[in-house]
């Protein structure tokens, strides 16, 4: 299956073609035989959870990941990319999400940016020439716009529109486009939507991650669903329902069982949140965690989930709302929460969780000075024996606790991070992507202690991109989409399939 | 399972014992100093001429040892010169109006750590970044000094007031007492109170600080004004050392006081060094101007001389910890 081409082809010979793509990174299989084919002025949808493989199929397609193994095929002749050099003679444009225009210079001079057109005198640059051509560009994407605008005073979706009409500039005949919809308001996404129109009308090709069912069905002319690396099936819009699809996003076949012995009858109310929202992009959430329990904060990628337990920690500021924690409300800067007994053990742990030049002793004992010391007076001898004693008890494998901290492995240095807070006493741990660049022994040591942390009597919200890990491991589960909670899960509700149905763009 | 028996197997290192080390070597380099300094002139040795180089230490490390705080959360405080001098003119101007000593101690401190906090409102609030906020700072306090003097020079004070700064006791001058006193209190601040170890996390890494629960804004608000009050404590010695204030006298502290913080082996980049290491930093610099002078080297090659120890001091620092990772 993997290398056949695939027999729903709209006609003969694709405009682009890969072959078996593979491409490994330290400790994961990113990409995996992958076979794919672009036919032209076709939308090429491309689905996946994630982690599936979309980002890095993309990268391979333009030339910043080159392959281990596969090959490509332009118009039916073997080609290599091997670097965006080559991706770019072969008329491949990338629409990134964050986009690389030059925030200070103007429309036209981001269009040309690197050919510009030169002035009769040599090393200046026609304006006029530059301000015409880039017009008569933009004119034919249907986008009206003075060129001599700055660009940092554009939104989102005007960015956007100079990026592809600078592509289009540079005769880019495939465009790739990574969630082109997930900032734009509605009307925004109808424009969008016609101009892409336009450019299949004129054979340019689309491939186009997005995770929104509702555009794959609108606009897609043919799927291509990536699970783990793999490519899983190629399929038309016509002939698959959404249901259908998200099967096939999800379908696991590893199956893993992690440490966690399930209570009926959780505890009081730890933390409560009422209708909160915050700047960072979230609002009206509402949610609820018991002593005792474990729950769940899914969702996609950018769907809110960190802003969430930012905004709870006090890490960043909220617009309104109300958070009560332990019978009393809160707000604060995160020094407020932590006294409070509030723990976040952050996403990117070595930039946000350690400091990595520090000992693991002073890592393990940053948040309970206050606690550990009353009077404000530190003795360094019985922090050290604070931090044998963490060590000991969460098998932190340290030659000692003066060890340096950074030079640890990631499952010890998470165990450091949850150590931390469990010297401040505290009695609710947010958990970010708790297991991100961990192995899977480190993962059940790591679930087995939140376990028994709430097994104790303390409650965590675990936010996790693995929908297994949530499964198994939590009480319930809150599903977020767009800044808001989608759906709440109860422990027999709790499927991969549920979590990624709520968590889907369906309107 | 692989690395944790490699880390296992590794050596413990930590950098408690590269401080160690880094110390170890700095009061080696003294004693170099001291013994090639003891050979080429014999007046070296001299009492009068240690006490000398202790006194004029002094000096410099009061500056620099809260200097040594901010640079510990890897910021700067490039105000402190300016500041020591603003902080001495209002000083002298308080004692020869009221004939306060006490009440023109009093203002000079609180002048210092006035200027100290406003800084670290610039720092923390409007995230100015302190090598900006407190370089702006240095032209506002040059300022004022110089449109506040006028081009006067204030001189004369009480003979109580000048014992601090000239005055003996059981024959040693009382600034090595001071020197002393701050040494203690700095190193106990920074080692031994929750509030150093905090800075220490700031300044290793500022955003897992403010996660891990510690109010880094108003802790960098009490570095900046501990800096600020040490100036100020730097200002009094001065004004009564010298007998006399004149706009222009703090233009020639701050660098020495970077270049003594820097020679002692506090990292720029914040979480790595001690206050000892400061008064040796402090020490060191002043042992080769002293040893210069009584070779009679010009001292226009002052300069170039602290320089050059700045430099290989810094290096070979980041060689060690390099080779430590």
């Amino acid at each position: 299956m993997s290398t056949a081409v695939p027999d729903i082809a709209p006609s003969p010979v694709p405009l682009l073609q890969l072959r078996g793509i593979s491409k490994t990174f330290p400790g994961v299989k990113a990409l995996d035989d992958v076979s794919f084919a672009l036919y032209p002025g076709e939308v090429h949808m491309l689905l996946g959870e994630n982690g599936a493989g979309k980002s890095s199929l993309m990268k391979v397609l333009c030339g910043a990941y080159s392959a281990d193994a596969g090959e490509f095929f332009y118009k039916g002749d073997k080609v290599t990319i091997a670097s965006t050099a080559d991706a770019q003679k072969l008329g491949i444009a990338v629409i990134f999400q964050e986009f690389s225009l030059v925030p200070y210079l103007d429309i036209a001079q981001n269009i040309f940016l690197g050919r510009e057109p030169k002035g009769r005198i040599p090393g200046t640059i026609d304006r006029r020439r530059i301000l015409a051509d880039a017009k008569r560009l933009l004119d034919t994407i249907g986008f009206d716009i003075d060129p001599s605008i700055i660009v940092n005073t554009l939104g989102v979706a005007q960015q956007q529109m100079v990026e592809i009409a600078k592509a289009i500039s540079q005769n880019a005949r495939i465009l790739v486009m990574d969630e082109p919809t997930a900032a734009l308001s509605d009307r925004e996404t109808e424009l969008l939507f016609a101009l892409i129109a336009r450019l299949k009308a004129d054979g340019v090709s689309i491939v186009y991650i997005s995770h929104r069912m509702a555009e794959v069905f609108a606009l897609g002319d043919r799927i291509t669903v990536l699970r783990d690396g793999r490519r899983i099936d190629g399929v038309r819009p016509a002939d698959v329902t959404p249901d259908q699809l998200v099967r096939m996003m999800v379908g696991r076949t590893v199956d893993m069982t992690y440490p966690r012995n399930f209570t009926d009858k959780p505890g009081e109310v730890l933390l409560q949140v009422k209708g909160l929202t915050a700047p960072s992009g979230i609002s009206d959430i509402n949610i609820e965690v018991r002593r005792g329990e474990i729950v769940g904060l899914c969702g996609l990628v950018g769907s809110g989930r960190t802003e969430v337990a930012r905004a709870i920690f006090g890490a960043d500021p909220v617009a309104s709302g109300e958070i009560v924690f332990d019978g009393k409300p809160i707000s604060g800067e995160p020094d407020m929460a932590a006294r409070r007994g509030i723990a976040l053990i952050p996403e990117s742990r070595k930039s946000e969780g350690l400091a990595l030049l520090r000992s693991v002793g002073d890592n393990l004992i940053v948040s309970a000075l206050r606690k550990l010391f009353p009077s404000g007076l530190f003795d360094p001898r019985s922090g050290q024996r604070t931090a044998d004693g963490l060590i000991r008890q969460l098998r932190i494998a340290t030659p000692s606790a003066r060890h340096t901290v950074g030079l640890l492995s990631g499952g010890n240095q998470q165990k450091v991070v949850i150590g931390k807070w469990l010297a401040a006493g505290a009695k609710l741990f947010i958990f970010d992507e708790p297991t991100r660049g961990i192995d899977v022994g480190a993962k059940s040591e790591i679930f087995a202690l939140i376990d028994r942390l709430v097994a104790e009597g303390a409650a965590a919200l675990m936010i996790s991109s693995e929908q297994v890990e949530i499964c198994h491991v939590c009480d319930r589960a809150y599903v977020m989409r767009e800044g808001r909670v989608a759906g709440h899960l109860t422990r027999s509700e709790l499927t991969e399939e549920n979590i990624v149905r709520l968590g889907m763009h369906h309107a | 399972m692989t690395d944790i028996t490699k880390e296992a197997l590794s050596p413990p290192r930590s950098f408690l014992s590269q401080d160690a080390i880094q110390l170890f070597y700095r009061l080696l380099a003294v004693l170099l100093i001291c013994a090639v300094l003891a050979v080429l002139n014999e007046s070296f040795l001299s009492l009068g001429n240690i006490l000398n180089v202790l006194r004029q230490a002094s000096l410099t490390f009061f500056i620099a040892s809260g200097l040594t705080l901010v640079v510990l959360t890897a910021g700067l405080d490039l105000s402190v010169g300016a500041n020591v001098a603003l902080s001495a003119c209002i000083a002298g101007t308080v004692i020869h109006t009221t004939g306060s000593a006490t009440l023109g101690i009093l203002t000079g401190l609180a002048c210092g750590g006035i200027v100290g906090l406003l800084n670290g409102i610039m720092v923390t609030a409007l995230r100015i970044p302190s090598f900006i906020a407190t370089y702006g700072m240095l032209w506002v306090l040059n300022g004022l000094t110089y449109w506040y003097m006028a081009g006067e020079t204030l001189h004369g004070f009480p003979a109580g007031f000048r014992q601090i700064g000239s005055g003996y006791l059981f024959g040693l001058p009382i600034p090595v007492y001071l020197l002393l006193v701050f040494l203690g209190i700095g190193t106990l601040f920074a080692q031994r109170t929750i509030w150093g170890q905090e800075i220490y996390a700031i300044g290793a890494n500022p955003v897992a600080a403010r996660l891990s629960g510690i109010p880094v804004t108003r802790r960098l608000l009490l570095v900046y004004a501990v800096s600020g009050t040490m100036a100020g404590l730097a200002s009094i010695i001065f004004l009564s050392r010298l007998n006399s204030a004149e706009a222009d006298i703090g233009e020639s502290l701050t660098l020495p006081a970077i270049a003594a913080v820097l020679i002692g082996g506090t990292s720029l980049f914040g979480g790595v060094g001690t206050v000892f290491g400061t008064f040796i930093g402090a020490l060191i610099l002043t042992l080769v101007l002293n040893g210069m002078n009584l070779l009679s080297v010009s001292a226009n090659w002052q300069p170039l001389v602290t320089g050059i120890i700045v430099i290989l001091a810094v290096w070979l620092d980041m060689k060690t910890r390099r080779r430590a990772q």
